[in-house]
Order: structure tokens, then sequence, then C-alpha cells
């Protein structure tokens, strides 16, 4: 056991040349929602694989409940890819089972209670589901774990906005008391309201991190506008 | 009742206002049991952990009261109840004269137009 659920120290990863993350350091507690938000290639899907095990670190480390990523911190952490995974051929109910049988902490019933909301009939393969219902059937299945860690790269991207208010609902109502939710997006504005902490992440270094009403009072703009501000870019001039 | 949590203050003032506002006119009746935190986070599509500030805010203020078997109550103190309602009339009032004030009217024409207005609806 550690107090800081997350715990990153000095943690680097070069993709050839390319710095992805640079001196890392980085603490979250338990029974958080914590935005990690950054624009495109800021590292962010490079630092949630490197939390789940799915890439090593270049140098520096990163623990979860105070273990290096390994065998313990994969039955406590439950992820959600940037990409989907599944084999087409599979229907609903097949992936249901694959995960029921994989992690022992899945909640079945629950899973078929949220297919069931959202509309979703568990005989239905992959295959013939659009791209939105096949996010959400992946954040059903990611989110029916009673895990102490849900690492949640970008889950509301593809979704209308209905399902999103559904899929934020979801996660606010499911993760438990002493569990923490990591969620990767650029949709701030729409994320916003359900965070404890934001952290800022941009070129790979760690910008900002604090809570979402510490930075709505000292700076006295919301997250979102914030974020705007800070990563504005020039617009092309045409050359002049 | 909708939240409303637009603006870019910390989103915990905005819901002990709110809050605040459902109390005082009578949305949450005195003596009434409140919906559990998680509950109310949910409603609000909050974190539960900033409802939970805003309502230790509405307890320190004595317009809740949390009791160990019950949950969470709006006060029956018919007092405290008064003083918010005044307090939260006053600032209106004053949100409103600095309104009208800026159109450039005067404290008398003011008064003329309300006359007015309460006698159209009479």
């Amino acid at each position: 056991m550690s107090d800081n659920l997350i715990e990153c120290r000095g943690l680097s990863k070069f993709y050839g040349g390319v710095k992805a993350l640079d001196e890392v350091d980085l603490k979250v507690g338990s029974g958080k929602i914590v935005g990690l938000l950054g624009p495109n290639a800021a590292g962010k899907t490079t630092l949630i694989k490197i939390l789940n095990g799915l890439l090593s670190p270049g140098s520096g480390e990163a623990l979860i409940d105070g273990a290096k990523p390994g065998v313990y911190t994969k039955s406590i952490v439950s992820y959600l890819p940037d990409k989907m995974y599944f084999a087409d051929w599979m229907c609903v109910k097949d992936l249901l089972e694959f995960f029921g049988d994989f992690y022992g902490d899945f909640d079945m019933k629950k899973a078929e209670e949220m297919c069931k909301s959202l509309n979703i009939s568990p005989k239905q393969k992959m295959k013939a589901l659009s791209k939105g219902t096949k996010e959400k059937v992946q954040l059903i299945l990611v989110m029916s774990r009673a895990a102490k860690l849900y690492l949640l790269d970008e889950p509301i991207a593809g979704v209308d906005p209905a399902a999103r208010d559904y899929i934020l609902d979801t996660i606010l109502t499911n993760y438990n008391e002493d569990g923490t939710v990591l969620i990767s997006t650029h949709l701030i504005s729409d994320i916003e309201k359900v965070l404890d902490e934001a952290i800022f992440i941009c070129n790979g270094k760690i910008m900002r991190h604090d809570t979402v009403d510490d930075i709505r009072e000292t700076t006295g703009m919301s997250v979102d506008e914030l974020f705007r501000a800070e990563f504005r870019a020039v617009p092309y001039q045409g050359g002049r | 009742m909708e939240w409303r949590l637009n603006d870019s203050r910390p989103i915990w003032v905005q819901l002990t206002e709110q809050l605040t506002e459902r109390i005082a006119s009578g949305v949450y009746p005195m003596g009434q049991k409140l919906l559990s935190v998680r509950e109310l986070a949910s409603e609000a599509g909050v974190n539960p952990n900033t409802m939970q500030r805003a309502l230790s805010q509405l307890d320190s203020q004595g317009l809740t009261e949390t009791n160990r078997t019950s949950g969470r109550t709006v006060t029956d103190n018919a007092e405290v109840l008064e003083q918010v309602r005044k307090k939260l009339a006053k600032d209106k009032i004053e949100a409103f004269l600095e309104g009208m004030e800026k159109l450039g009217f005067t404290r008398g024409e003011i008064i003329e137009l309300l006359k007015g207005e309460n006698n159209q609806d009479e």
C-alpha cells in the first residue's frame, strides 16, 4: 500500500529522437477523478500506456499502488485504450463473458444493465456496430470492473453529446470511493464539472496540476478557458 | 429544477448558491431530508467531492444539519431561513439597482417605475 495510487518520478520516454515524456513527476491519490489534459501529441497516451505496463519507461519510474506495472497492477487497473482491440466477429455477449473470465472483479450484472440502458443488444456482432456504439461497449466493459484505478484514454471523443452525458454519469456513479479515475481528453468543457483535479501536459511535460476549483479561484477562468489561453496557436496568416 | 453551472467561478461556490436558493424558496422544504451527496452530485453532473464541499458550507451556515442516523436535513429553524431569504432579496435588489443605474435611471425614477408596475398588477 502507498498513499499515492499513481507515482511517477523523473519519468521520460523517447521514440527514436522524439521526446514523448520529459522528466515527469506526478502523484495522484485515491478517490479522485482526474483529467489528463493536453493538446495533440502532448504525451497523454504514452503516459497512460506506461502506467498500464504496455510501454516501458525510458528512464525514471512509474508506480501504481507502490508497485511497478506488472501482474499485480493489471489486476487493479481497468484500462480503456484509445483504439479498439476486439475481434469484430465477436458479439457483445462474447465480450462480456471474455471479460468475466479474465478479470476477477468484473460485475456481469452491472455490465448487462448498462447495455440495456444504452439500448445495446448482447447478441449484436461488433462488426455490425457503429463507431460510437463500439466505444460505448468498450466503456461498459471497463467500468463494470471494480478496479482501484481506471485509466480512460479519450473515452468520450467519438460519441454524441447525449451519450457523453450518460458516460460521464456512469463514471461518476460507478467508480468506487477509494478508486481513482484518470481521463485523458481534449474535450474539457464537457468533462470539467466531474473532475477533482486537472493535469495539463504539453510536449511531454506536466505544466500544471491542481484542483479544478483552485484553478478557477486563482485564475478566474474555467479550466477550458485556461487551456485555450495557454495552448492557443497563432493562426497562419497566409505567409504575410 | 435545472442546475446552472455555466460561469467560471469555482463550481462549489455555484453549487452553494443554488442549494441556498432552493432552500430559501422552499424547493427543499424546512426539516426535509436531502438526497445523498452522491445522488445530488449525479443529478447536477458534478464530482461528489465538489458537492460535499458545497454541502459542508451549508452545514456551517446552519442551513442544513447532518445527523448520524437520518442523514442531512434542511434546518427547521425559521429564523435562520428568514435571514437567508432577506440576504438573497438584498443581493437581488442591489443587482437590479446597479443595472438600472447603468441605464441612467435615478433612484427616484426607479421607485416611480416600480410603483407603476405595481399598479398595473392590481
